[in-house]
């Protein structure tokens, strides 16, 4: 057996990208249902962001690596086009659970569910979701599968089994080393803003050759639920100072506002 | 049966966001009609979180803990839980503990509500109000376990000073090889900066200020302001400034006291990042710029006329006032 020991083989590595279907950054936000839910109308969803730089990081290591990449998500029928511009920038597989994502915990149940039966190595999530900003879902999923874990992650090499993950803390960057298997919670630093891919047509034909199984959700609790949304309060007008007298502002800000 | 708080402290100094955790326990605490346990790695001074309302310290002094691990960490918490019988665990939202709360969250099995606004809405049902879509909005969420875990927005609640004697006792957790599995190499942080997250007033700078060699009055304002320093998110791209310094909806969140943006035109995915903030001022020459609607005091006016006048009038007022 020591032979084997001494050998490093290198196995490509599976990686599961989780994609959430968010609505479109510049979204206007409105509730219905007596402010009971999201009001989808006329919203656009798209990958979300943090999702879109773990998926550009995973490309990488598809190219340069030999590794496997699907994507999953947990989300409706109507989640598909979002699945499908995975596919089409690359990944090549997708699953997506036929559940609605109300909850945190539920939503890593699902995705711990897809992990073990997918036998990935490497789980690459966003820091969080920009519409229910959780910021849970990638944790939870690492300690429920036993993986090693890092958060708010901006930058990831792997070497065999090993892992150094650079991660924005408050006030500066921390290195860390680890192995797999591996979840993280991205952000942008993984890849930068003009790595990012936009499909081609080739990639959005091949796209749709590529499979989409779906699958059902496993039994799972919810421990948290939204029970009704509100709006911020409007704002009133802005006060506006004379760019000659900027005394004024140290004036409002300290007597007024009560800032300094 | 206590509601347990993690305390945080850097390099053994309480942070203030401690303090405001700890005020929050103590008033989640008086509805239940219960105490509040707070637990404190490698801190100082862990008497004077009595000054906040909590009775009892569980004291962890351990080397290993010396710099922040998320799994380690987030081990001690849920064996001080336990200890305590604590259902009800109060957090607050730096990156450390958004890195172990999740971790936390499924150790327990609990239900962990994030970015947490105000006191409970209610301890019966329980229910929390806390931000959603990126600020734009507010959801009042349920939260059914039986052990709850709450992040709390910074400045979201403030500091409230509840004068209770606090007992400190040591707390030794069995922590093991598992617990280190991931391990800091090497921490690169900016020595006597104040952080966006930790900072009560935040200055930020935009597209406006034309490239990075325009900084040098964004970083005076900020240092006789004690501010921490932003910026947009063309600006990082842009690589004027490092990436820790975006903030928005895909970069940090602010929620300072004082926010002012100079040199930024206030997209919807910037406002949507600093509206948390408690005060916004704005600078800008095109008075048509969108920030000038979410924002409480504004010049119209040439930042690099208004902000050398303003470090000025600013250094006038301190030197009044000190
Ligand atoms: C998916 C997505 C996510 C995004 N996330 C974020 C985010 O998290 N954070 C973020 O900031 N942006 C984000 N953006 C970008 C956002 O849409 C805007 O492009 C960006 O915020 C604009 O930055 P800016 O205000 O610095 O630049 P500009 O829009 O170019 O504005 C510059 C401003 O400076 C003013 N100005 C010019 N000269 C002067 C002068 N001499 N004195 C005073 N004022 C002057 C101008 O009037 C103008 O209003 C995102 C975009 C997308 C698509
Ligand atoms: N419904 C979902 N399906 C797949 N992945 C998800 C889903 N929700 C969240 N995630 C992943 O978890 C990350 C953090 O999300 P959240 O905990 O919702 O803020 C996201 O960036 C995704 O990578």
């Amino acid at each position: 057996m020591a032979i084997f020991e001494t050998i490093n083989l290198k196995v490509p590595m599976k990686i599961l990208v989780c994609i959430s279907n968010v609505p479109d950054t510049t979204s206007k936000i409105n509730f219905t249902d007596g402010d009971t839910k999201f009001d989808t109308n006329g919203v656009q969803f798209v990958i979300n962001p943090n999702d879109e730089f773990g998926l550009t990081r995973a490309m990488w290591f598809k190219e340069k690596q030999g590794a496997t990449v699907h994507v999953a998500t947990v989300g409706g029928a109507q989640t598909e086009p979002t699945i499908r511009k995975a596919l089409a920038i690359g990944a090549d597989e997708a699953i997506r659970v036929n559940a609605e994502p109300t909850d945190g915990f539920f939503v890593a149940k699902q995705l711990a569910e897809v992990v073990k039966n997918g036998e990935y190595d490497l789980v690459i999530a966003g820091r969080e979701s920009i519409d229910y900003n959780g910021g849970m879902v990638p944790g939870i999923l690492a300690t429920l599968l036993d993986m090693n874990f890092v958060n708010t992650c901006i930058g990831l090499e792997v070497d065999g089994n090993t892992a150094t993950a650079l991660r924005e803390i408050d006030g500066g960057k921390e290195k860390l080393s680890t192995s797999l298997p591996l979840v993280i919670g991205g952000q942008k630093g993984l890849v930068q803003e003009s790595d990012l891919r936009i499909p081609n047509m080739r990639g959005i034909m091949m796209a749709r050759q590529k499979a989409l199984n779906v699958v059902e959700p496993v039994e799972a609790s919810q421990p948290t639920q939204d029970q009704k949304f509100e709006k911020p309060a409007p704002k009133g007008p802005v006060k506006l100072v004379d760019a000659d007298n900027v005394g004024e502002l140290v004036n409002l800000l300290h007597n007024e506002a009560k800032v300094i | 049966m206590s509601v347990l708080v993690y305390t945080e402290s850097e390099k053994g100094k309480f942070k203030k966001s401690a303090f405001e955790v700890a005020s929050y326990a103590y008033k989640v605490a008086q509805d239940l009609g219960t105490s509040v346990t707070a637990v404190a790695f490698n801190a100082n001074d862990e008497a004077s979180l009595g000054n906040y309302g909590v009775s009892k310290v569980l004291k962890i002094s351990n080397d290993q803990l010396g710099t922040f691990n998320a799994k380690a960490y987030a081990d001690a918490l849920t064996q001080a839980a336990e200890a305590e019988g604590a259902k009800v665990i109060i957090l607050s939202s730096s990156a450390d503990t958004k890195f172990l709360a999740p971790i936390l969250t499924a150790k327990l099995s609990a239900g962990y509500v994030p970015n947490v606004v105000a006191a409970p809405d209610s301890t019966s049902p329980f229910v929390v109000k806390r931000t959603a879509f990126s600020n734009k909005g507010f959801a009042h969420t349920e939260i059914s376990s039986d052990i709850k875990i709450i992040g709390v927005s910074n400045n979201a609640y403030g500091v409230m000073e509840n004068n209770v004697s606090a007992a400190v006792e040591d707390f030794n957790p069995s922590l093991g090889d598992a617990d280190f599995t991931t391990k800091s190499i090497e921490v690169d942080k900016v020595a006597g900066k104040v952080s966006i997250a930790d900072a009560d007033i935040v200055v930020s700078g935009g597209r406006g200020l034309k490239g990075p060699e325009n900084w040098g009055m964004i970083e005076e304002l900020a240092d006789v302001l004690g501010a921490a320093t932003a910026c947009s998110k063309p600006v990082s791209d842009l690589g004027w400034r490092p990436h820790g310094e975006h903030v928005g909806q895909t970069g940090k969140p602010v929620a300072s006291n004082l926010y002012i943006a100079i040199g930024i035109s206030g997209a919807i995915q910037h406002l949507a990042g600093v509206s948390s903030s408690k005060t916004k001022v704005v600078i800008n020459n095109d008075p048509e710029a969108p920030f000038f609607k979410a924002a409480d005091y504004g010049i119209v006016g040439d930042a690099f006329e208004v902000v050398p006048k303003l470090i000025e009038k600013l250094k006038e007022f301190k030197a009044q006032n000190a």
